[in-house]
């Protein structure tokens, strides 16, 4: 284990936070906030004399860096970010508890949502400017920036593939151009093209223009803080709209879009994996809008029905978590819907979370040929996915993953359902599921206008580490609790 | 610049080592996808799996929009074939070829044509030359040539009963009584640029920059000895052996191979009139004593087996064989081996390697591009020949003036005939050929990045 580079690499990875903290530090000057703007220095100065003493304490790092470094460094980065991260809330005193803190950075991050603040409105404009960018930093991935600005020199610079694949999520994560930094940079072009319309629309929706901004980087990273109590209730139905179809767009593996770049819309269109997305959503939003069609107060007519359901399948299944409604007031099938929109997830290579489509298909793909192979047991078939061969390595990979992650799930579910709050099942589990998957609003007491806030402090860990294993699709967290990683016979 | 390595193997990883370092977008095809998986995990360069020679496999590679394509797979036909048809789907493409069997050695000429290739390499038939070369001026370790054959780097150990040993550079000239620069020297595996106080020990390995001419010069001064070779011993009878033992017959050396299968004997005794070709194991005891392998001035190891090359090596060298020379299949573990007495060693893909990474550089730089490129010292460091133009940066300058990068260092400037040994005074024009010399990641593609 090459400590001294993953250690580097934390290193740059606090610098690059300090100067990401600049922005909503500006934002709590001008708004005259001396709380925040305390808390933003304070954690600044923090990120930078850790960032510089250990860029000075590794300058002899040598580069030696395979797998297991990849997993140490994604890892970690994500935790020391998040506890760095976290600093702003904790020393404004707005979220009194580094506990509480430390949560809702993660969320943030981790593009999760889930909120532990009953009153998001009086956090000041500088601390909510900075949970909503911790979306967007966290939906891409900022070990995938570092890439990008990442000098390239000399040798050996292979080793950015072991990060690239810890971070990001799916089964078969390569680049798309040979060099790493140009892949990176690819992804960050389109993140930001992408997010900047999104922002133009919703300016032109009528939306006020922090909101927008805000709303944007939660729906871009696939995020779902919002910046008013009512979520995204209050916004005019054009607004709305845009966010679902931004969404869903953002819920697209990236690769995709680099294919229409390259103006091959044909490979784009037949891939496989967007259309069981696209199948899903529009087949979750028929269904659930026949449902709760007159059932509630928000689903009166035709137009506020289909509009409310589409808004929630789309920020179900792209992982989001915002809401126009109240879906835990919605029948039984409905929620059941949501609950399986949660487990899918997304697209793989987008900001996205939960199994994400592409597993489940190949799930579903290997399931039917090994059912097939039981009554032909001589007949060779293999696996295909956009009529290539999927090697049996990566379905073994993508049978383990569900494994360990229902065994996370089931754990998670045991201890928090041990908290002293004695809370439902139903708000055990969801709670659960949407951390876990990133999404953010439970059902029940964890539902979209309630918040986590009733947990207890080892409860809201627990889920913290739920929501960094569903981010970093589990291994990357896993290695850090490995004895054998850091072990040197191994 | 866009380059397809097709072909993941020893000469393609190590291609794709130098040339990803050099800033090019690479693209390996193979159709090994274990060998693809190793690479990409260690360069920073995409892969596609499959047959290189075909159209579906060339397309997902990018070959429309690429640059250049290196076939270097263990098939000619197939590296041919891939070339054809890339040249095909892309006629701005420049191809290189990788064409190694004996009997297409005459045919390559009308293969470059037939076939629009740019290049061919041959890397037994470089090795041979190049083994060659060592064998005319026992002594040197390694020769590298530049400006026409006026310059040479060579490559000489220093031992405890060396006149150099213990002594600081700038007395250098007067040992060798000629004109000479040392340019780097390797200690311990490290390469080191030198300054004039640097004081030499056994064990370093120098790299000497000097005129061809006072070469023998060189040699007799620092009490190298250097009798002509007449008879030279071969182990293992390749295709290097082959092209070698063409060369040497030709210039009057008696030749013994020994050869293990019978088969590939006869072939050699057959295609070789004039040597002696034996039948035999020589990693055996029994052979090495009847044959009398160390009775010779010069020993070749070039069997198929890299360690069995360092074994005959390191025994040559026991019984005081005047000239020993060890080929190596794979260049990894130089810096272990060098510790060793194997004498010169010879890695006919790092030879092949060379001249590929000097059509890259030619191409992507086509007026200031290197003319010649050479990597010393274990691939730690590199000795570079350029042309001065008259828009070169400190044209006419002293080179006190000059603020050169770091670990960059000139080690001759020819104008015309003449070899000039810098000094502070010297100063260069456009026209003249200058020898640079560096070590560490610095990376010089044209000559003006060698300076501040």
């Amino acid at each position: 284990m090459n400590i001294k580079m993953v250690m580097r690499i934390q290193s740059w990875i606090l610098l690059i936070e300090a100067i990401l903290m600049l922005p909503p530090l500006l934002i709590s000057i001008v708004v005259h906030d001396p709380e925040a703007v305390r808390g933003f220095v304070i954690a600044i100065l923090i990120a930078v004399a850790a960032g510089a003493a250990g860029w000075y304490l590794t300058r002899n790092a040598d580069r030696h860096f395979y797998a297991r470094e990849g997993m140490v460094t994604t890892g970690l980065a994500w935790i020391v970010m998040s506890l760095v991260g976290c600093l702003p809330f904790f020393l404004s005193g707005r979220i009194p508890n580094y506990i509480d803190a430390f949560f809702e950075i993660v969320s943030g991050f981790t593009t999760t949502g889930a909120s532990v603040v009953p009153d998001v409105e009086i956090l000041g404009k500088g601390i909510l400017y900075w949970r909503s960018f911790s979306h967007w930093v966290g939906g891409m991935g900022v070990l995938v920036f570092f890439l990008a600005i990442m000098p390239v020199t000399g040798n050996n610079n292979g080793f950015t593939l072991h990060i690239l694949r810890a971070e990001s999520p799916g089964p078969e994560v390569n680049k798309m151009v040979p060099r790493m930094r140009d892949s990176a940079a690819i992804l960050y072009v389109m993140y930001v093209v992408l997010t900047a319309l999104d922002i133009l629309f919703l300016i032109i929706g009528k939306m006020p223009i922090f909101d927008a901004f805000c709303i944007a980087y939660g729906t871009a990273g696939t995020g779902g803080f919002s910046v008013l109590n009512s979520g995204c209730a209050t916004y005019t139905p054009f607004a709305q709209w845009v966010t679902t179809i931004f969404m869903l767009a953002f819920g697209v593996n990236f690769g995709l879009y680099y294919l229409m770049v390259m103006k091959k819309f044909s490979a784009a269109f037949k891939d496989e994996e967007l259309r069981q997305y696209l199948l899903i959503v529009l087949a979750s939003i028929v269904l659930i809008s026949i449902n709760v069609f007159g059932r509630t107060a928000d689903t009166g007519n035709m137009n506020d029905t289909v509009r409310n359901s589409a808004f929630t399948v789309a920020s179900i299944v792209t992982t989001t978590g915002y809401s126009t409604t109240d879906f835990n007031l919605w029948p039984n099938f409905s929620k059941a819907m949501l609950l399986f929109l949660m487990f899918v997830g997304a697209s793989a290579g987008s900001t996205g979370g939960g199994i994400k489509n592409v597993r489940v298909l190949l799930l579903l793909k290997n399931l039917k040929r090994n059912a097939h192979q039981i009554f032909h047991p001589n007949e060779v078939r293999i696996v295909r996915m956009n009529r290539q061969r999927v090697s049996e390595q990566t379905l073994n990979n993508v049978n383990s993953y569900l494994t360990i992650y229902v065994l996370i799930v089931i754990a998670s579910v045991l201890l928090i359902s041990a908290d002293p709050g004695n809370f439902s099942f139903e708000t055990n589990f969801s709670a659960i599921m949407a951390t876990v998957n990133n999404i953010g609003p439970g059902l029940d007491q964890v539902g979209p206008t309630q918040n986590f806030s009733i947990y207890s402090g080892l409860s809201k860990l627990i889920m913290s580490f739920d929501m960094l294993f569903g981010r970093l699709e589990i291994f990357p967290i896993l290695a850090l609790f490995m004895p054998s990683v850091f072990r040197k016979n191994h | 610049m866009k380059i397809i390595v097709a072909g993941d193997g020893k000469v393609g990883s190590m291609l794709t080592r130098q040339l990803q370092a050099e800033g090019h977008d690479l693209t390996l095809i193979d159709n090994n996808p274990d060998a693809l998986e190793q690479t990409i995990e260690r360069y920073d360069v995409m892969s596609v799996e499959g047959n290189c020679a075909s159209m579906e496999v060339l397309r997902n590679a990018g070959v429309e929009d690429a640059d250049l394509l290196i076939t270097a797979t263990g098939e000619d036909e197939v590296n041919l074939l891939c070339c054809m048809t890339a040249h095909g789907m892309n006629p701005k493409l420049h191809t290189i070829a990788r064409i190694r069997k004996p009997e297409y050695a005459e045919s390559t000429y009308t293969m470059r044509r037939q076939f629009a290739l740019s290049l061919t390499v041959n890397p037994e038939r470089q090795a041979a030359r190049e083994i060659d070369r060592l064998l005319r001026y026992p002594g040197f370790l390694k020769r590298d040539k530049f400006a026409n054959g006026l310059v040479e780097i060579v490559e000489l150990r220093i031992d405890e009963k060396s006149p150099l040993n213990n002594q600081p550079l700038n007395q250098l000239t007067n040992i060798a009584h000629c004109q000479v620069l040392v340019c780097t020297v390797l200690r311990d595996g490290k390469a080191i640029t030198p300054s004039g106080d640097f004081v030499l020990l056994s064990g370093d390995r120098i790299f000497v920059t000097a005129s061809a001419r006072n070469l023998t010069l060189l040699l007799k001064n620092l009490n190298i000895a250097t009798p002509r070779i007449k008879n030279v011993t071969i182990a293992g009878g390749g295709r290097i052996s082959y092209y070698l033992t063409q060369t040497l017959l030709k210039e009057g050396i008696s030749v013994k191979i020994i050869e293990r299968d019978r088969a590939r004997c006869e072939e050699l005794a057959e295609n070789l009139p004039g040597a002696c070709i034996v039948q035999g194991d020589v990693s055996t005891r029994d052979v090495m004593d009847r044959e009398d392998i160390v009775d010779c001035d010069a020993l070749v190891a070039m069997t198929g087996l890299d360690e069995l090359n360092v074994i005959l090596s390191i025994y040559a060298n026991n019984f005081k064989v005047p000239q020993v020379i060890t080929k190596l299949g794979r260049a990894e573990n130089l810096e272990i081996l060098n510790k060793l007495p194997v004498g010169s060693i010879v890695s006919p893909k790092e030879l092949s390697c060379n001249t590929i990474t000097r059509y890259v550089r030619a191409m992507k730089n086509k007026s200031g591009a290197a003319v010649t490129v050479h990597s010393i010292a274990d691939g730690q460091a590199e000795a570079i020949e350029f042309i001065v133009k008259p828009d070169t940066r400190h044209v006419g300058h002293m080179l006190k003036d000059i603020r050169l990068k770091r670990n960059v260092l000139i080690a001759s400037i020819t104008r015309g005939r003449n070899i000039l040994f810098p000094n502070g005074e010297t100063t260069f024009a456009a026209g003249d050929r200058m020898v640079i010399v560096t070590s560490g990641d610095t990376i010089i593609q044209q000559l003006d990045d060698i300076f501040e």
